[in-house]
Formats: structure tokens, sequence, C-alpha cells
């Protein structure tokens, strides 16, 4: 029986609802002892003196740590950027909100108490606090996605098309720094043991978080330990080894004792990466028929200092892909502020770059008169016109079809301000979402037992989003074996290796080396004619105890041939009060192509979920920063507005079938990010459908519609 | 937070004296203001005298036809009480209106008076505040304002008083019961909470060592004619942007008494008879609500990022005044845009 494309419950479900889920933050070390960050309160400078005498005399201190007096690391500069993000290396301050001392105590209480007396004086600079007062100081990326491609592109003649051109658009959309609040914070226990490190910590890589450890501390990599079984929500900002797990080693190291550091709902707007804000001028042109002919999508994002590192928003590489036009430019480029290093937040760039990308075509089918959707498919790409390959497969002509009829699409009145009741529009837009089909090397343990069960081992993360449970399905359908008997285990840094859980790769990274693993174990104990013969029957008949066996699995010559992409296509209804301005989604359809789906249960969470992240990105969700001083003024989940039960519609989430095997051996696309793009373009295309008002800049609120 | 002592009051008068005895001490009742407030730095109590026990829980009829609530009655309680829901539906629906059902649960009547605003700047003890550190300066004025008051600030502090019920509370005319070290006094519901003036550092006019023990409704209810219409970015779980209670008694189509308080918009919830004035006696339209609306706003100020609220104000007094005159007040339970 098949357990790969069944909607499973989860296999951890128990565990999380009953607590015995354990998180970095709830192991139980002996003898533990706690630290607490404290930060700068100036946007620029640097640091000319600590007062500790007071705090250093309270109840249970037993050191704090600062610049004067810090470990020095190894400031390897073959590391990820973002992990030598301020640790407590020297006097400079490049932001407001940078760590700038740890409180170590014996108890978590004295510890806040003591860091709240930590006086520092300072040399203040003027801070650059937004990134909109110095445009023109724009600069070219020195690594854009880390060197894999240049930052611009081109392809055809896109300013002498647009020239000529009868149908045109040439306008500027805003999207805000964001941050990724997911429901766990970072947190870290430290233990060293001599010269051996151990961390429990909630990361989306630990064998990134391993790599960095090492490095930074001048060790080898066998000599870091990393634990990490259960994550809580990472969206991206734990995608890094962000300076408090550094800093919980640096004390655990200097003070002799498991040191735990906690960060706090305040400080993880200042401790690891957000989304930046971006300004996107998009210059698009349409013949009469709709055609489109010339794209230039020319996109900025804001950074921090340069000495941090580097993160540039790829707001302009769907651009380059989605649609069938000749004539198309992209640039990217970074505007310096004094503000931490930005990093990748669900779907980065894909979902800034898609606001900006799906809000002017629907601005460009208004002015051709044509239904948005039959414009989006006049344009359809039948294969990637910025790589000239066919894609791996695309069904989005077939999300389109199963959603535009789901949602009722063809009744929608073509003039905005058409549909009422009574003080309230109601508007209809749509918009498309893809998002790409990454792949890493990864590698996978398995041993069968003769009694039936399996072991399987791999050095993953579940964020939450379902891993532990997919992975026992293609584990079971390999093995032939029922879910309920794979017992699966990942999150430890000494099983074999496997890459980051971002960029929506895991089910594809991973999943394939399990299933090689389990092809390597039946391999082993099958002669010819007993293919058929279950596992644990073959150990038997040759009096094994078990058997087992390793496999890396990595992608081959379909990368080159093929053009790999996940598709959607995104509906919404909102309503807006016509005097008020209050606008609420009242209706939602999405329809997928996320290949082949191991867990309909699990997928329509991450579809669910991707799309309520999407009408928080559209509605609510924005960092304010204090233009005076660059202080993040809304630190907390109070005033930093995400949606609640009551702002969400029912959500229909279409899982279109796509039975492709050419991608991976598993077929599968991935869907972590795939469903909130779109989204905010889909909100803001209905919100002018109902009012007849663009509003190019998110979060769209109640000021903007109140004309 | 730092450290703290704790005790318990025993009874109104040992509560008093407690705190008369150690000024830096503060009451606590349902704690979801203070503790948060405790945990920023913000609020540094040497004590917290811990007033949740005392018998303060009972809604009762007074002699003249009104309802007496017990300052410790929670917020959840009152809002659901069969005396206030049909009496007094403008006050459930403004307590409905507010927090989540979690919050509402603990939170008290008194704390609903006592809550502080919910100013960013207030919040953050690594910028300047009046209100916080008297002196030091408002970050707000020039800083991030969206969300403060467009009436009655002053250049020393633009900050709002977040609650809802309380806007419900001034446009009913109920009074608040103090006990203190020099006895017990009524302060008028309208007189309670002050403006900023040049001592934003004092949200009400409760003298030190007076605590609330109740607050007192009179007999009129405008249970015919009301709204409660609250405007903000989410459904729950958020202040009002700007609110408005209004209750209307009617006489045909012509308004004989007229109730209308806006919340969101100032350092106190903000009620001004000569707009009420202006709606007496005059029918029930929408260039009468209107009117008022350009009367109450007159000396409306907006801030940079706050500007917005002048209009939306303008519009959402002519909507609730519309819900109350038509009898179709704004619904908290069904969480849809009427
Ligand atoms: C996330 C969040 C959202 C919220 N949203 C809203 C909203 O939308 N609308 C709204 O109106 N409110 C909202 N609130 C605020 C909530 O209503 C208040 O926190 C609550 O009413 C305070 O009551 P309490 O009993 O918990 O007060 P406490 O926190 O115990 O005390 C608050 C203050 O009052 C003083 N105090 C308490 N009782 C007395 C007394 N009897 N006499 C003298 N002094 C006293 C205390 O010393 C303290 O200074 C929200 C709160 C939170 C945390
Ligand atoms: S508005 Fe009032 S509370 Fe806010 S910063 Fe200014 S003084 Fe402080």
């Amino acid at each position: 029986m098949a357990f790969i494309g069944q909607g499973l419950d989860r296999v951890d479900g128990r565990l999380k609802v009953t607590g015995g889920a354990q998180y970095a933050a709830e192991f139980r070390v002996p003898d533990l002892v706690h630290a607490v960050l404290v930060q700068s309160t100036i946007g620029a400078g640097a640091i000319t003196g600590f007062s500790l005498a007071a705090a250093q005399s309270m109840p249970g201190v037993l050191t704090i740590i600062t610049p004067e007096n810090a470990l020095k690391l190894h400031a390897e500069s073959n590391l990820p950027q973002a992990i030598r993000a301020p640790l407590l290396q020297d006097m400079d301050v490049h932001y407001n909100g940078q760590h700038v001392a740890v409180v170590v105590a014996e108890a978590l209480e004295q510890a806040d108490a003591a860091a709240a007396r930590v006086r520092v004086q300072y040399r203040r600079d003027e801070p650059i606090t937004s990134m909109d007062a110095v445009l023109d100081q724009a600069y070219l990326p020195k690594s854009f996605r880390n060197g894999e491609r240049p930052a611009d592109s081109r392809r055809g003649d896109p300013d002498g098309a647009f020239t000529a051109a009868q149908v045109k658009l040439d306008a500027v959309y805003v999207t805000p720094i964001e941050h990724h609040n997911p429901m766990e914070p970072h947190a870290t226990i430290a233990r060293w043991d001599g010269n051996q490190l151990t961390v429990w910590t909630a990361t989306q890589g630990i064998s990134g978080t391993q790599q960095s450890l090492a490095a930074l501390f001048g060790i080898d990599p066998k000599d870091v330990r990393v634990i990490c079984p259960y994550v809580g929500g990472g969206f991206g900002c734990k995608g890094n080894t962000w300076p408090p797990a550094t800093l919980a080693a640096m004390a655990a190291k200097l003070v002799g004792r498991p040191v735990k550091l906690a960060v706090t709902r305040a400080q993880m707007f200042t401790s690891n990466g957000y989304r930046p804000r971006t300004v996107q001028s998009l210059r698009f042109a349409a013949d009469q028929q709709g055609h489109l002919v010339s794209m230039r999508h020319d996109g900025i994002s804001q950074m921090s200092q340069p000495v941090l590192g580097e993160f540039a928003e790829p707001v302009g590489l769907a651009t380059e892909m989605l649609y069938a036009c000749p004539n198309v430019a992209v640039t990217h480029r970074l505007v310096a502020t004094n503000a931490p290093l930005p990093t990748y937040m669900r779907a980065p760039g894909e979902a800034s770059g898609n606001f900006a990308l799906e809000s002017a075509i629907d601005e460009l089918a208004v002015a051709l008169k044509q239904n948005p959707l039959d414009f989006r498919m006049r344009n359809y790409a039948e294969q990637d016109p910025h790589e000239n390959k066919p894609f791996a497969s695309k069904a989005l002509r077939e999300c389109y079809r199963q959603g535009a009829e789901a949602f009722g699409w063809s009744r929608r009145p073509s003039e905005p301000r058409a549909m009422r009741d009574g003080n309230v529009l109601i508007g209809w837009g749509m918009a498309t979402s893809t998002y790409p089909t990454h792949r890493m090397a990864a590698n996978a343990y398995v041993r069968v037992n003769a009694d039936g069960t399996a072991l399987v081992q791999v050095g993953t993360q579940d964020l939450g989003t379902g891993t532990y449970t997919v992975m026992s399905q293609i584990a079971a359908d390999e093995l032939g074996l029922p879910v309920q008997r794979i017992h699966l285990e990942l999150g430890d840094s000494r099983f074999p290796h496997a890459p980051v859980s971002g960029g929506s790769m895991t089910v594809a990274s991973v999943g394939p080396a399990i299933k090689t693993a389990c092809q390597a174990v039946r391999a082993k104990l099958s002669n010819d004619g007993d293919t058929n013969v279950a596992l644990p029957e073959l150990l038997a008949r040759r009096n094994m105890p078990s058997v087992e066996a390793s496999s890396e699995a990595k992608s081959g010559e379909e990368q080159k041939r093929y053009s790999m992409h996940a598709f959607g296509a995104q509906f919404a209804e909102v309503r807006v009060d016509a005097d008020l301005g209050e606008i609420r989604v009242s209706r939602y359809v999405g329809a997928f192509d996320g290949g082949r789906i191991i867990n309909t249960k699990t997928a329509r969470s991450q579809l669910i979920g991707g799309i309520v992240f999407g009408i928080g990105m559209a509605l609510l969700e924005e960092t304010h920063v204090d233009g005076e001083t660059g202080r993040v003024v809304n630190a907390n989940v109070s005033e930093y507005l995400m949606p609640v039960n009551a702002d969400i519609p029912d959500i229909q989430a279409i899982l279109v079938p796509n039975d492709e095997l050419v991608s991976n051996s598993l077929g599968a696309k991935g869907i972590g990010e795939l469903p909130m793009v779109g989204v905010a373009a889909a909100v803001a295309n209905a919100v002018y459908h109902a009012t007849g008002v663009r509003v190019r800049k998110l979060p769209i609120r109640i000021e903007d519609l109140l004309v | 937070m730092i450290g703290f002592q704790y005790s318990r009051a025993q009874d109104v008068a040992d509560a008093v004296r407690q705190i008369a005895a150690e000024p830096s001490a503060k009451f606590i009742a349902g704690g979801t203001n203070l503790i948060d407030l405790m945990k920023q730095d913000v609020e540094r109590p040497s004590r917290l005298i811990d007033i949740s026990r005392l018998p303060l829980r009972s809604v009762e009829e007074t002699a003249s036809g009104g309802l007496r609530i017990g300052a410790l009655v929670p917020n959840a309680d009152l809002a659901y009480h069969p005396l206030i829901a049909q009496r007094y539906p403008m006050l459930a629906s403004s307590i409905l209106a507010g927090a989540s059902a979690q919050l509402r649960n603990m939170a008290s009547t008194g704390g609903n008076l006592l809550q502080r605003t919910r100013c960013y700047y207030f919040y953050d003890t690594a910028t300047p505040c009046n209100k916080r550190v008297p002196g030091s300066g408002c970050s707000a004025i020039a800083g991030l304002n969206r969300m403060h008051a467009i009436l009655g600030t002053s250049e020393s502090c633009i900050a709002t008083h977040p609650s809802d019920m309380c806007v419900a509370l001034v446009a009913l005319d109920a009074t608040v019961h103090v006990a203190g070290p020099a006895g017990a006094r009524v302060i008028a519901f309208a007189d309670f909470h002050r403006l900023p003036g040049d001592e934003p550092q004092r949200d009400t006019t409760l003298q030190d060592g007076e605590i609330v023990t109740a607050v007192e409704l009179p007999e009129r209810g405008f249970s015919a004619h009301y709204t409660y219409l609250k405007i903000r970015d989410r459904l729950s779980y958020a202040f009002a942007l700007v609110s408005v209670a209004a209750g209307l008694e009617l006489e045909g189509d012509r308004i004989k008494d007229a109730r209308l308080a806006l919340g969101g918009v100032a350092h106190k919830p903000w009620r001004d008879p000569t707009a009420e004035t202006a709606l007496r006696g005059q029918p029930a339209s929408q260039a009468t609500f209107a009117s008022a609306a350009t009367i109450l706003l007159r000396d409306a100020k907006g801030y940079e990022h706050n500007r917005f609220k002048i209009d939306l104000a303008r519009r959402a007094i002519v909507r609730a005044l519309t819900q109350a005159a038509a009898g179709t007040p704004q619904l908290q339970s069904s969480k849809k845009i009427a």
C-alpha cells in the first residue's frame, strides 16, 4: 500500500500537543546558567566605555561580556556573512539594537535585572535610518546570489521596445521591512566538554551551524555537535548562525558552565535578519492586442552597513521567466543604511518582487481593457524565455483554470466599483505565483530490523512543516513497511549530512536520499526473483538481525536540461467599506502546481499558512523604524500586526495534480514558499477592482483608501 | 524586570494604608497592563499590592435605578452581565470590541480605567518620553505618530488613552467611586482622565494613595439607539484608530437627546457637549450628523502620520450616528464589516 500521496496525520502531532516535543530552550542540562543580551541604544557610532559596577554587584551575576573581554573569534573570510554580524569583536556600532554586551547569571531573572543596569557610553554619529533618503546612492551588489549569477540581465531591447509601444506603464512599487516572527524565538543552550562543543539550538540548518561554530571557535567541525529535534517555525530567520547562538557558546566557554541564551521577542527584531524594504521601478509595455513587448524591473533593496555582509532581495528573477516577452531587463541594487543585515524571509525576492510584477500586469490589463486572466494567458510562457529551456513541467494553465472555476472568476464585472453590498464595495483580484524548484545534495542512513521495524537517520530538521511525517512516508513506501514501523530521527549533526531547510527544498533534497538509501538496503538482500518478498522475511531467511545502508543523492543532468519551477494561481475577494476604508479579505482561492504531493494534509496546511502569511503582507505587516534614532518602535507582536483568526476567511487551497518525475525522483517541487507568492498582488488588485484606487505600496491601509 | 516585594490587601482600607506607607508601590488587579510594563522596565514598583481578592466583584442595582460595578469585575463578566447587555448594550459592545477573550477574562474594571497609553515610545526606555520621564521630551511629535491624538494635545505629549470601555462609560455619564487616605469621593467620568498639558505623567485626577472601588452607571442606557463603532487595522487584538460611542433618544425622526464620545483620538475618552447640543432638536439626518462631526473636530490637529484620523473620525461619527438612529448597532460578535 502506498503511503505517498495520503493525507496522513503528523507522526509527531501527539508529541507536540502533549508537550512531549522538546524545543531548544527546553532541554535540561545540569549546572545551567543564563545569559541575557544588552543591545545598543544608538543608531551609529562607537562604544567609548561601560559602567558595569552596579550590574556586576547584583545577586547571581557571574560575568558581563563586552568587546573589552570577549573571546577573540576566528573571523574566517569564507564564513557566511550573516555570522560575522557583530559578535562583540570591536567597539563599532552599526545599528540601533546591536548586541553590545552579554550578562551571565545563575538565574534568568538575575541576568535580566542586571542587564537593565548595564550602562554604555557612546560616541554618536548620525545614523542613516531610511533608505528612501539615499536612493541616489544605490550600488551594485558585490556578490549577487553568492556569485551564482550577475545582478542584472537583459534580453532584446527593452528600452527601444518601450519607446515604440502603444500601451505603457511606468510605476514605482514599495514593500516594507518585515520580520519573520516565528512562534519560537531563537534559543541556544551551549555546553563545552573540554574542546568539544554541544549546542541545542533553534535552527533551520544544523549542518551550517556546525560549520560556522567550528570556524568561529577554531575547532574541528567533528568537535561540534548541534541538536535540534524540533523548530517552532523559521521562515528564513533561522537559516544562518546568527550572533545569539555564537554568543551563547562564547559565554559558556568564559564561565565554564553550560549557558542558555533565549532571545526576547523585542530582540528578535534586531538579532536575526528581516525582509528588507524595496523600492521597485517597473516599465512595462504591450501592443494593442495585449502581447507584452517590454518589461523592465529595477529593484533596490535596503542593506545594513556593507561591513556586516551583503544581502540583496532578488525581486526581479521571476520577471525574467514568468511571461513570454522578447525584451526584458532586470537590475538589482542596494542602499546602505544603519540597519542590521537583512536576510531571507519566506519567498525572499519572489514575494516582494511579485507584488510589483503582478500589480503591473494587472495595471496593463486595465489599460488594455482586457480580463487580467486572459491577458496572462495571452502571454503564457510555454518554455523558460530567460534560460531558453523547456520546463520540467508546468501545470500553470491548469492552476488558472481550476482556480478561476472554483472562484467564479468568469462572473467578474470588468469595471471597478461595480459590486456593492450596502456600504461595502466588493472587488476580485488575481495574481500568478511561481517559485523555483531547488535541490542540494543530501545523505541518509537506513537500517531495517528483522522484527519489521526500520530506523532512518538524516541530518535535516523539521521546521514544523511536517518533515518527520513525509520522510516516514517515503521510507515506508520504499521499504514496503507500514509507516508506523518507521522510526525517523533527524535534528542531530551526528546523522548524515543534509542541507539547510530553506528554499522549499527539503523534500526534493532529503527525500531522494532516503529513497536511495532504502533501495541500497533492499539491494543488499535481494537476489533475482525475490524482489517481491518483504524485507523482514528476507532477513529471517538469511538469519540476519538487520541490514543497513547509507547513501547520498544529488541532482544530475536534469538541472542543465530543464528549467524547474512550481506555479500557482491566486484569487482574492475583498470587501472595502466605501466611507471608512476598512479592508477585509472575504474569500480566497489558490490553485497550485507543487509537483507530486507526498502528504495532502501537511501540504494543504502549508498552502493555507502561506496564504495567511500573504494576507498579512498585503494588509498588516510592517516594521516601523524611528527616523531619528533608527530604533524599531513596534518590536512586539501587539503592534507588529499579523492577521488574527477573525481576519482570515475560508481559504480554498487546490492541489493541481502533476505526476512529473523529471525534477527529482519524487517529483516534488516544494510548497513552503510558493503559496505566499502572489497573495499581496491578488489582494491589491482586488482592492483596485473594489474601489478604483491603485495602491502601489504595502501594507495597504485604511488611510490609503480614504479618498 | 527588576525585583519587587509582594503583599495582599486584606480590605480596601488595608490597601489604602499599604500604599500610603509605600508610595513607590503599585496596586495589581488583572496585571494585563502592569506586568507588561514591568517587563519593559517602564514601571518599576518597589512592591505589588495585590487587590485582586478584594470583595469588589459584584454588579448591583442602585436606588436611583442605575448600576454599581465593583472595580474588580472582570471585563468579560461585565460585558456578558444580563443587566449590562439589556440596559447598557453600548457598554457591553465597547468591552467586546477590545483586546481578546483571554485578556478580557483577566482585565478588571478598575484596571481598564487605569491602563496606560500604547504610545510606542512610552514602552521603550531607550527613548525620550515626557510621560515616562517628565522633562525628557516627546519622541512621538516628530517621530512615528500614526496611533496618536488629534484632539487636546499639548507640546509635551500627544498620546491617546487606549481604552474602549471608557469611551462608552463617558458617553453614559458614569461616575467613579474612589477611596483614599482622605476618605471616599466620587468623580464624574469626564473628569477622571485628564489632558496632558505640561504634566503628561498624570493620566488621571486620582490622588496619591487612592483606589478605585466602583464605577456607577445612571439609569439612562440609550439601549434603543446606540452603537459602538471601532475602526482598527485588524479585527481583534488591536487598539482603535478611531472609535465612536453614540447614543440617541429619538422622537419621531427628531433627536431629543444625544451622547457622542470618541476613542483613539485624545489623551482621554473625548466627549464634547457642544457637539451633542448641535444634535439635540435636529432631524436625524446625514446633514445633522455631519455638522455635529464638524463641530466636534473643529480644533483637531494632525501630525505627520495621523492626519488621516481627522477625516476618518468625521466619517466614523456620521456612520455611528446613522447606525444609532437606525437601531442597527455595529455588531462585535459577527466579525464582519457592516
Ligand atoms: C495585547 C493587548 C491588547 C489590548 N487591546 C485592548 C483594546 O483593544 N481595547 C482596550 O480597551 N483595552 C485593550 N487592552 C488593555 C486591557 O484592557 C487592559 O490591560 C486591562 O483593562 C487592564 O486591567 P487589569 O486589571 O489587568 O489592570 P492591571 O494591569 O492590573 O493594572 C493596570 C493599572 O491600573 C492600576 N489599578 C488596577 N486596579 C486599580 C484600582 N482598583 N484602583 C487603582 N488603581 C488600579 C494598577 O496599579 C496599574 O497601574 C489590551 C491589552 C493587551 C495586552
Ligand atoms: S506622546 Fe506622550 S507618551 Fe508618547 S512619547 Fe510623547 S510624551 Fe511620551
